[in-house]
């Protein structure tokens, strides 16, 4: 069923089609609609879940990790501050192999208060040993819950799925709403391993000493390297139930490109038009998506990067003192090639500036026109 | 001859880690006797993630979640979300917490979950400070106290936080204070709060012989001398407002009694001694004057 919904009302909806069963959640601007229409899911009996509606993003872990924990299918939705609240128990909930969904609208942080677009507050959770997927419509965010559980429960890993506040949060777009019947096949129900059971008591999370801590860490980092394999056999399921599939990289016109453009999240349709056009002038560009950014699929970005002659970056979010995070991460992919590619780390669109077709170009035209960056950071917009 | 008529079965193994004398190890063996094998718990960061030993070894007969410092009442509201949810609604969810799990970090969960009324117990294991990382002081170490953080020339000089008052003060159903010195009373309240449905909270009084620089085979006469001198008395409040007082001493005993047993109040002067009378005089008063409103 099509309907026009807003990217928020794409994660309740993704959320009420995974049957999730313990929903737990506290309002931050702009993730609200989200939960005020799984509410209404429950509410009215559409969906069988528990909400508890706690008070605090740190409670909102604890409660999704108990549940979890319990053998229940948890969801939870967050914003910037609040999923800065939560970081200690993103740890615990990854440390716990807790497959707990996300939902995180990217959202600047403060101070001063900002509640428009960027990509710090979920970037700066990179190390805690969740998945991230970054969104470009309300479509793929809809269909990346559904997968999220599917490629979560097999890992027992946690995933954050990522959309763009306003941009995507409170934009609405034509939807393929899936129905129940195709979802159920797709995703069976959460049988977990190992759970909280009175009928075959354990200890989780026990104090582990130097000899054990480490092997425990190695084998989320095996499974991590394993969830990069499951992950793009999910999504070949999902295309056949479903009819679309996103991979974890998309190449748009790279095939016979000189300069690869390297985006995420809602840039990237801006950046599609921009190809488009300058195609129409013969100028041999191309467009690298990222949609997962952890796993990182550094062989997949290397395979397609290595083709071309120039590489930029475009990253709304910054690691102070380093540059873009994006662009610093893939540096690192093409580092022990023999092929030496310039690379141009570009940092724009902070705080919800408008990333517009005009600024992609223009970054396009100074990689056309320098053989190497003449800054570390190139700054797009900075009006000092 | 059987003094109390306590269950036997034991659902905590011998071999756990606790230090000689440790009231909270006999907190939780009673609790556990009283709430059976069918319970869930839940731990946050204080003596018992030591206690109940390393992995993969386990003290408890039932299953284990540790978790977060200040997540006790959350995690438990979501065990219990996700038995519910499964239809498991019989199980016994118990969060177990330490005095800084429960007065300090984890007072702004633990308030949540009971404003909302989670069907979850509660308890409180208290040994007045921070005793896992080496006696720092918290906000339930009582007024005049030593700790390594209130060293005797800046003893702790403020009072003990009320969590029972503030507790009540969210109208759950059931909050009661307990104490490992009396085993028959500690085990009929956690039967009652097992037979409640909502928040349960019980504050359970709980030496710490290492922390309290007192001797390991003193825990339960400490125990005892609390609720005779009305230092820790032993009452029920029912939906926030029906107090119900549980153990009246026919003379009540003065502190300097209960104090002297223990090193970390060694450096108290008389006079500072008659001021903690004084309080705890004018805080049995008050708590008389609510049982009897009943």
């Amino acid at each position: 069923m099509k309907k026009v919904i807003t990217g928020n009302h794409a994660v309740s909806y993704g959320a009420l089609l995974s049957r999730v069963e313990v929903i737990a959640a506290y309002p931050i601007t702009p993730q609200t609609q989200v939960v005020e229409l799984l509410s209404e899911f429950c509410a009215e009996g559409k969906l069988k879940a528990k909400f508890v509606k706690v008070e605090s993003e740190h409670s909102a872990m604890a409660t999704c990790i108990g549940a979890s924990a319990a053998g229940a299918r948890a969801f939870t939705a967050t914003s910037a501050q609040g999923l800065a609240l939560m970081h200690e128990l993103l740890h615990w909930a990854a440390g716990g192999r807790l497959p707990i969904v996300l939902a995180n609208i990217n959202r600047a942080m403060a101070p001063g208060w900002s509640i428009w677009t960027d990509q710090n507050d979920s970037l700066s959770q990179r190390d805690t040993g969740w998945m991230q997927i970054y969104c470009e419509s309300n479509q793929e965010v809809l269909d990346s819950v559904i997968q999220g559980y599917k490629i979560a429960e097999q890992v027992y890993i946690p995933l954050m799925l990522v959309l763009d506040a306003f941009v995507l949060s409170h934009t609405s777009e034509i939807v393929d709403i899936p129905s129940q019947e195709q979802v159920d096949r797709y995703l069976p129900p959460f049988k977990p391993k190992y759970k909280l059971d009175v009928n075959d008591p354990h200890a989780f999370g026990g104090l582990l000493g130097p000899d054990h801590y480490m092997e425990i860490r190695y084998l989320l980092q095996k499974d991590m390297e394993r969830a990069m394999e499951i992950t793009k056999k999910a999504d070949i399921e999902f295309k056949e139930i479903f009819g679309r599939s996103y991979g974890v990289i998309e190449a748009y016109k790279c095939e016979d490109a000189e300069i690869i453009m390297v985006t995420s999240g809602t840039v990237t349709s801006t950046a599609r038009t921009v190809i488009d056009k300058l195609r129409e002038r013969d100028k041999r560009v191309g467009l690298l998506k990222i949609r997962m950014f952890r796993p990182f699929p550094s062989k997949d970005i290397k395979n397609v990067l290595l083709k071309a002659k120039k590489v930029l970056v475009v990253d709304r979010n910054i690691s102070y003192g380093l540059g873009g995070i994006f662009f610093e991460e893939i540096k690192s992919v093409l580092y022990y090639e023999d092929k030496h590619i310039p690379i141009f780390g570009f940092i724009t669109g902070l705080g919800g500036r408008d990333v517009t077709p005009n600024i992609l170009e223009e970054m396009i035209e100074y990689v056309e026109t320098h053989d190497k960056p003449e800054e570390p950071i190139l700054w797009k917009g900075v009006k000092l | 001859m059987k003094i109390f008529n306590l269950p036997e079965k034991e659902n905590m193994r011998p071999g756990h880690l606790a230090c000689q004398g440790c009231g909270a190890a006999l907190a939780m063996r009673y609790t556990l006797k009283a709430l059976g094998e069918k319970t869930i718990v839940t731990i946050p960061a204080c003596c018992w993630s030591v206690i109940d030993g390393p992995f993969p070894y386990s003290s408890l007969k039932v299953p284990l979640f540790h978790c977060a410092f200040e997540t006790a009442a959350a995690s438990a509201a979501g065990i219990r979300a996700g038995l519910d949810i499964k239809g498991l609604e019989d199980i016994n969810v118990l969060a177990w917490a330490g005095d800084g799990g429960t007065f300090d970090i984890g007072i702004q969960a633990l308030s949540g979950a009971a404003e909302r009324n989670e069907n979850i117990i509660y308890v409180c294991y208290d040994n007045e400070a921070y005793m896992n990382t080496g006696i720092q002081r918290s906000s339930a170490t009582p007024y005049g106290a030593w700790t390594t953080t209130t060293p005797v020339k800046h003893y702790k000089n403020r009072p003990k936080k009320d969590i029972v008052a503030i507790m009540a003060a969210h109208r759950i159903p059931y909050v009661a204070t307990a104490s490992v010195g009396y085993p028959d009373d500690l085990i009929r309240k956690v039967e009652k709060a097992k037979n409640i449905k909502g928040t349960k909270f019980i504050h359970i009084y709980a030496p710490c012989p290492t922390g309290w620089k007192c001797k390991p085979d003193d825990t339960i006469k400490i125990s005892r001398l609390a609720v005779e001198t009305a230092v820790f008395p032993l009452y029920e409040i029912e939906n926030g407002y029906k107090y119900i007082l549980n153990i009246k001493p026919e003379v009540k005993k003065p502190v300097t009694e209960y104090l002297k047993m223990q090193g970390r109040f060694r450096h108290l002067t008389e006079k500072e001694i008659e001021m903690i009378q004084k309080e705890v005089d004018f805080q049995w008063k008050r708590l008389l004057e609510k049982c009897n409103q009943n």
